[in-house]
């Protein structure tokens, strides 16, 4: 029996370890899978230590054993599931839901402590004020994290709008409202340990809604890595609450590395994180001030043959991946079509914006799925001098990362954004679905250039058929 | 010394840790270390555990604990899966080079 505080103790110092050295070996791309699994490692050590421990000490009653087991196998299932069935194009919201699952833990947690105050940790929280104020902190940041989520999760998924009223100052007042409220019942459930809990947990919930619903689907991946920052902040305070040392330190090292990563996207961005939280929808904005509006005047559309042509009679071609590729899944098809380009010794390499797709380090995923060898993926500084050496440029589902207005247009809400500068190009192929505006819902001034042309179409069809040409045109086979 | 201050100062040192562990992130890893930090924060997994064990025979907190153990291991579990999926896209790559 004696041995089971120091075996205990052992255990969370090797599992706080691995959980380091885990997040370390994700920043690295040769290491980040043996890294990932060092950290499940951790976790499933942390809980044998947990259980281990409890049995020990005090037993775990069957009925206990019974709830634990259920809860594991039906939310570790649906996990499981999840994770194996979704799309590779629905990976942000479904970190987005995954992470608002953990804040709901979180919060649950708490709620059960607070409701049931008898079931406190024995392990000896130092008073009563400081265990009610770890209860506040959990519910609050927990509840903030799980509607947070969820909200960001149906934007992306296109199940929510952003609402008009979310784009002028009655937000404001609504979010200041909810956290004046949520403070109001934390200070209540902080003195008598019983009042104000549901005043906390429905005013922090509104409050996650009020703060993510009006923010631009452009800025959604800053705000997962927010929320996800939040997540590891909501699982130390519920360490402070059931008085786990083991979870504080995973709480406060997730909350800190999540907290680097959401500056290192705002850098990828230019955008500052007090404006993409403040700031409102970009859209929303432009209209407001007028900036980059205006009609197209001089669009050219062509079709995929002539597209085709054009590519048969090139050198070098850079491919430029946007969100609408992925959405429609077309990534093999393109596969498809650069590998003829090449066999007909046409240099194919594809330009990777920071923040294409919805989330940084989406195109890159989505290319790696379709066997795109990795050395032929060109970051933004890489590729930009390039541009004017290039013969055609296929942009493919992309809008805003292409748009010179930021580079041109010191009136343009997306002045000063770092994008590649396809204008350069000889010639620019724009794949579209139609002339609708991208996500910031500014005018494309790349458009309306001379050596402009749209291909109209989803982009797996115009790339499907572009094959087709190019086959018919008989490129590659040859050589 | 108290749980509490003892606590403050695991608090504190964890998260310069945190600070302190990952620096420079090449933009293919955003997505995956997002993931991966995410599983991570499932660990309150332990503090659904440590509930559902201290709650005796009530039967409300049982439940509770139960659905927050839930929620917490579908982010676990989820997260590291998913994770090693992206990750998986990426080595493969590595060994037909």
């Amino acid at each position: 029996m004696t041995f089971i505080g120091p075996i205990k103790f052992a255990i969370d110092l090797l599992a706080v370890l691995l959980l380091a050295l885990g997040i370390k070996g994700l920043s690295k791309v040769r290491s980040a899978r043996e890294a990932n699994r060092l950290a499940a490692i951790a976790m499933l050590l942390a809980a044998f230590g947990v259980l281990m421990n409890s049995q020990g000490t005090i037993g775990i009653s069957i009925n206990s054993w019974v709830w634990i087991i259920s809860g594991t196998l039906i939310g570790g299932l649906l996990g499981a599931i999840t994770a194996k069935k979704v799309p590779m194009t629905a990976m942000p919201e479904i970190v987005a839901l995954f992470n608002g699952c953990g804040g709901m833990s979180s919060l649950l947690v708490a709620l059960g402590v607070a409701l049931f105050p008898s079931s406190e940790g024995s392990d000896g929280v130092a008073s009563e004020l400081v265990r009610n104020f770890s209860i506040v902190v959990s519910l609050f940041v927990g509840a903030i994290t799980f509607s947070g989520s969820i909200v960001a999760m149906a934007k992306l998924q296109g199940w929510l709008s952003t609402p008009s009223w979310t784009q002028s100052k009655a937000r404001h007042f609504f979010n200041i409202l909810c956290a004046a409220l949520a403070l109001i019942g934390g200070i209540y459930l902080s003195i008598d340990g019983q009042n104000g809990l549901f005043l906390i947990v429905v005013a922090s919930s509104l409050l996650g809604i009020g703060v993510t619903l009006p923010i631009g689907g452009a800025d959604m991946p800053v705000v997962i890595s927010l929320l996800n920052s939040y997540s590891g902040v909501a699982a130390a305070a519920a360490g402070f609450v059931v008085g786990s040392q083991l979870l504080i330190v995973a709480g406060a090292m997730v909350g800190a590395a999540g907290l680097i990563l959401t500056q290192v996207m705002c850098d990828g961005m230019n955008r500052s994180l007090v404006s993409v939280l403040f700031g409102g929808a970009l859209g929303a904005s432009s209209v407001a001030s007028g900036g980059g509006g205006g009609e197209y005047t001089n669009i050219t559309s062509c079709s995929p043959e002539e597209c085709a042509l054009t590519l048969e009679a090139a050198e070098r071609v850079v491919i430029v991946p946007g969100y609408g590729l992925a959405v429609a899944q077309a990534q093999h098809t393109l596969r498809e079509v650069t590998r003829v380009l090449e066999s007909a010794d046409i240099e194919v390499t594809y330009a990777i914006h920071p923040v294409a797709g919805r989330m940084p380090g989406h195109m890159n995923v989505l290319l790696a799925e379709a066997d795109v060898p990795y050395e032929q993926l060109k970051e933004m500084d890489v590729i930009n001098p390039e541009f004017p050496a290039t013969d055609v440029v296929l942009v493919l589902g992309a809008n805003d990362v292409v748009n010179p207005q930021a580079k041109n247009d010191q009136t343009s809400p997306l002045y000063g954004m770092p994008v590649l500068d396809v204008q350069e190009a000889r010639t620019v192929f724009v794949v579209k679905r139609g002339m609708s505006a991208g996500y910031s819902g500014i005018k494309n001034d790349l458009f309306d250039l001379q050596n402009t042309s749209m291909v109209f179409g989803d982009a797996k069809k115009v790339l499907g058929d572009l094959l087709l040409e190019l086959k018919e045109l008989g490129v590659g086979s040859k050589g | 010394m108290s749980f509490f201050s003892e606590a403050l100062w695991v608090l504190l040192l964890g998260s310069l840790l945190g600070l302190e562990l990952i620096g420079k992130v090449p933009p293919t890893l955003h997505t995956p270390l997002m993931s991966g930090a995410n599983a991570i924060s499932g660990i309150t997994m332990l503090a659904a555990l440590t509930l559902i064990i201290k709650s005796g025979d009530n039967l409300p907190l049982l439940i509770i604990g139960s659905i927050s153990l839930g929620f917490a291991l579908f982010n676990v579990i989820g997260g590291f899966l998913v994770t090693d999926r992206m990750l998986a896209m990426f080595s493969r790559k590595k060994t037909r080079k």
